[in-house]
């Protein structure tokens, strides 16, 4: 698999399980986190309790101080666009501002000394709203005469993609067997452990605000706030310490942020919001409430030949910036065939407006629910062919490479087949079909689930702009320096929370410059001391900084070689950078790297003419974007009394290129695996017709214990990647993507035996206990 | 606005006297008013388990008990969790088994270890599951958190 890699990297850095440089702080309950900064004044919002309606006005209470609608008219609205022909950019006021569109909504600001006190005064605060008939459903919304969210537009459709490769009609006539999957995804929440934060600082010496807030993105929320605001960039630091969590929900602006900035600018004092978790749970952002219909079309021997698809995203009330209401139904259009070679593809795929929380990405976007429907209708295929899940997708998956797929994406070097191969062997299958069939004679009901995917990562300012998105992130800055007694910072444009991102980056540069991690320093997370980047999401971090720091520290490396070269009168070609020192290979002269750091700075005049004093690089990086994949297993036993579903084994066999530090590959796998059970078992966010939310405590939405989610199997591959110059490929999302669909495929192997199955995620006892009654097959 | 009470918390060792409103919580006083920000508050309504701290040793949910409950009782808290510079077990553990990913759930996780490490020492893998499923966390999936808190049981059993 990559016996070579091994040896060429024996003596590396990169590769080894080394402790995170992030956790001696957190430990000791020594991290900073946003609701752990004092301020004079705290701001809680009033929210509108009903989905949809005309907002007739706001009553502060006279002993206290707050903000509407009325009182932002300088401030701009949160639109965000994309260059689409089929896109209806709608905008976000601050505060609502005359119109309710859903639950949550904030309608007015109370500022006050305590946070308690401002609770206070938001429980008398008294306001008027005309109720009107809100749209919560998905399909309601597209139904003709459907009430629109944003009154002015033609329809709740705000943006809609189309794919139709030439040939469609023909090959899809041509079928054996049609095969059709009607998928429901019920909305999901990341559920960040942090909530939101939020704390703004005014410096009455410079006239700037600092913002010190829960995000993923700092340099992103810098400029949408000063341009809401109309603030030069320069005046507005934005600091994100450490973050608790964010899986996609803190990518996205939130409103409250714009407001306590401008609060701070009003009042010149400090001004905190730190979010409760009722309000995260309504009001944050919410995911993958979506469906899809799909027809599988399959020549006689269960050869893919060609897809048909119809996907509706739920995008809740507005569109969120930056990433757009878009980002579910366009990568789940782009992104749909998967890792199966099938070349005619057709799709219509919709965001669509309701009187619902906005959506955001949340790790993996829309890939869980794609991979879910490809991944149930590849196993609905095989019983209708009368073949094992294993067998159709042996006949299916990509074994050639490059594979250019039906949407023009180019999947690089992969192991498809291979890592489904060796999940079979590990289990063993066989053994696990025995104990199936032996089990079942005593009223017992195991599971085997199988799901094969690719994960999309690392991917360049090409992809994004390819989905017309205005501004496109992508790519990302280093400024890598070395100081004068040989340590090295990095100041990176991405920002991690939680991935170890510090510990994987410095690995990387240990290795090109000599010196060992612990003497490098990776700053992150404060506009004033980065250069622009574009914050950690879409499984990015690793490959786009670690590829800027690769290319900076190559650079940095080259320096000290020419300075080394010219100390000791050799040919720079001569000089190899070895762990603490610079080498000359025909003379067996060496300098100390603290030594070549310090002639940089302090002797220069010994460098004169030769190079710059100082040893200071820049790396930049924006790649076309590499394909991780993996074959996830569930083993589950399902209790038919009770609808019960115990996860007994989950296996992950993941090829994600070369492994950094294989211990925190292992825990993004971990963390992404278990939201990914929740997601098939637990959670969901449930509105009623009216566009109440009935979930909003951590009770009722059933984030799971560790009773919930199994001890995990892994085992990787490593192909290294030619499309990525660390030779890595992205690693954050795959967990989530792939788990639904084994879990459920699981399930509905379990109960196949009462002609049970499930096309719905969460399968939960009520609905596998409603699924069973109606086969009859269970008491009821 | 309700009247203030001034009381005594014994926190780590130390005294701090406080001046709260009668339904202040004791996550808000410990954070808030000693100054203790390792305690982490994600939920405020008891299932989560970020604000669990120490009280008479048993673990407790902060956020659902007001300061004034708490007064002249001993009290542990994370930053109480080491001794001088040597970390306690279960501090080392979560850093050699990747126990934490972003660590907002974790002074509370090594707070209900700690606490019901003391009360069993010799708990079993299961009772270890049970005990630990009192807290959420969001970034681990667990795994590296049960292995942690075995790696400190079993070194915590050497030490004794
Ligand atoms: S904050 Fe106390 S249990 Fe969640
Ligand atoms: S490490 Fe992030 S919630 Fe546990």
């Amino acid at each position: 698999m990559s016996g070579d890699h091994q040896t060429k990297h024996a003596t590396t850095w990169v590769g080894r399980s080394i402790r995170r440089v992030e956790d001696r702080a957190l430990v000791h309950g020594e991290g900073c986190f946003t609701a752990d900064l004092p301020a004079d004044l705290h701001v809680r919002f009033v929210r509108s309790p009903v989905a949809s309606g005309r907002l007739k006005h706001v009553t502060i209470p006279d002993t206290a101080r707050g903000l509407v609608a009325a009182d932002l008219t300088r401030i701009g609205r949160i639109k965000p666009m994309l260059h689409r022909p089929d896109y209806v950019a709608v905008e976000q006021p601050i505060l609502a501002d005359g119109v309710i569109r859903f639950v949550g909504e904030p309608i007015a600001a109370i500022i006050a000394s305590s946070p308690a006190e401002a609770e206070d005064h938001v429980e008398a605060t008294f306001y008027d709203i005309d109720e009107t008939d809100p749209v919560v459903d998905v399909l309601a919304a597209l139904a003709p005469g459907a009430p629109r969210v944003h009154d002015w537009t033609k329809h709740n459709i705000l943006v809609e993609g189309r794919v139709d490769t030439p040939g469609f009609d023909a090959m899809f006539a041509s079928a054996a067997r049609i095969v059709e999957v009607d998928i429901t995804s019920r909305r999901q929440h990341a559920l960040p452990l942090e909530p939101r934060g939020a704390h703004a600082d005014f410096d009455r010496r410079t006239g700037r605000i600092t913002l010190t807030c829960s995000t993923q993105s700092p340099h992103v929320m810098r400029t949408a706030i000063a341009e809401l605001l109309q603030l030069p960039e320069a005046d507005l630091r934005v600091i994100a310490p450490d973050v608790g969590g964010g899986f996609g929900q803190k990518m996205m602006l939130p409103p409250e942020y714009v407001l306590i900035v401008h609060v701070a600018r009003m009042t010149k004092r400090s001004v905190a919001w730190i979010e409760d978790r009722r309000e995260n749970l309504i009001a944050s952002f919410h995911a993958r409430d979506m469906r899809v219909k799909l027809k599988a079309a399959f020549s006689a021997d269960a050869k893919l030949i060609a897809i048909d698809a119809d996907m509706a995203s739920n995008v809740g009330a507005y569109s969120g910036f930056p990433i757009t209401c878009g980002v579910e139904a366009l990568m789940g259009m782009a992104e749909l065939p998967g890792p199966y070679d099938v070349q005619q593809y057709r799709c219509v795929s919709r965001g669509v407006a309701t009187n619902t929380c906005p959506m955001a990405p949340y790790r993996g976007v829309s890939r869980p629910v794609i991979t879910f429907t490809m991944e149930r209708m590849m196993d609905t295929a095989a019983a209708k062919f009368g073949i094992d899940p294993i067998d159709i997708r042996r006949r299916n998956l990509i074994d050639k490479f490059p594979y250019k797929s039906a949407t023009g994406l180019t999947f690089d070097d992969a192991t498809y087949r291979e890592v489904m191969e060796i999940a079979v062997r590990e289990l063993p299958l066989s053994q696990l079909r025995e104990r199936q069939s032996e089990m079942r004679k005593h009223g017992r009901y195991l599971g085997i689930g199988f799901s094969t995917f690719s994960e999309r990562t690392g991917y360049g300012t090409p992809a994004f702009a390819a989905r017309g998105m205005e501004s496109t992130p992508g790519y990302e800055n280093v400024e890598i320096a070395m100081d004068p007694s040989g340590n090295v910072t990095a100041r990176i444009g991405a920002f991690p929370h939680g991935q170890g991102l510090k510990t994987t980056l410095s690995q990387i540069i240990a290795d090109e410059v000599g010196v060992s991690p612990e003497k490098i320093n990776i700053i992150a997370g404060d506009t004033d001391q980065t250069p622009y980047g574009w914050g950690s999401f879409a499984s990015r971090s690793l490959v786009i900084s670690g590829g800027a720091c690769l290319v900076g520290a190559r650079k940095l490396k080259a320096k000290l070689v020419r300075i080394a070269a010219h100390l000791m009168k050799v040919a720079p070609e001569d000089v190899t950078l070895e762990p603490g020192f610079a080498k000359a290979r025909s003379t067996n002269q060496s300098i100390p790297i603290p030594e070549l750091a310090r002639t940089a700075y302090h002797k220069a005049h010994l460098l004169y003419g030769v190079a710059d004093a100082g040893l200071v690089e820049q790396g930049f990086y924006d790649p076309p974007g590499t394909f991780s994949n993996a074959c996830h297993v569930a083993v589950v036993e399902v209790d038919i009394e009770t609808g019960g579903v115990k996860v007994e084994r989950f296996m992950v066999v993941e090829d994600a290129g070369r492994l950094i530090n294989p211990m925190i590959v292992d825990g993004q796998i971990h963390g992404g695996v278990a939201q990914g059970i929740a997601n098939a078992l637990l959670e969901e966010i449930i509105y009623d017709e009216r566009g109440n939310i009935l979930t909003a405590t951590l009770a009722d939405f059933l984030p799971p214990t560790m009773s919930e989610v199994p001890r995990f199997e892994l085992h990787h591959i490593e192909t290294y990647s030619d499309a990525t110059i660390t030779e890595a490929k992205g690693i954050g999302e795959g967990g989530a993507i792939g788990a639904p669909a084994a879990v459920v495929n699981a399930i509905s192997d379990a109960l196949s035996p009462f002609g049970v199955a499930f096309y719905e995620l969460p399968v939960t006892p009520q609905r596998i206990r409603a699924a069973l009654r109606k086969a009859g097959k269970a008491n009821s | 606005m309700t009247d203030r009470h001034d009381i005594d918390l014994h926190i780590n060792g130390d005294i701090y006297r406080v001046s709260v409103e009668a339904r202040k919580t004791l996550a808000d006083a410990i954070r808030d008013d000693c100054g203790l920000t390792g305690t982490h508050i994600g939920c405020e309504h008891g299932v989560c388990g970020a604000c669990t701290v120490l009280l008479n040793d048993q673990p407790v949910r902060s956020c659902l008990m007001f300061a004034v409950q708490a007064k002249d009782k001993p009290i542990r808290t994370v930053e109480g969790l080491a001794k001088g510079d040597t970390p306690h077990a279960l501090q080392q553990a979560f850093m050699d088994n990747h126990g934490l990913q972003c660590g907002f759930c974790t002074p509370g996780f090594l707070m209900l270890a700690a606490g019901a490490l003391e009360a069993k020492p010799d708990m079993s893998e299961e009772e270890m599951v049970h005990v630990l499923s009192s807290n959420l966390c969001r970034c681990t999936g667990y795994h590296n958190i049960l292995k942690s808190v075995k790696a400190a049981a079993a070194e915590m059993a050497k030490a004794r």
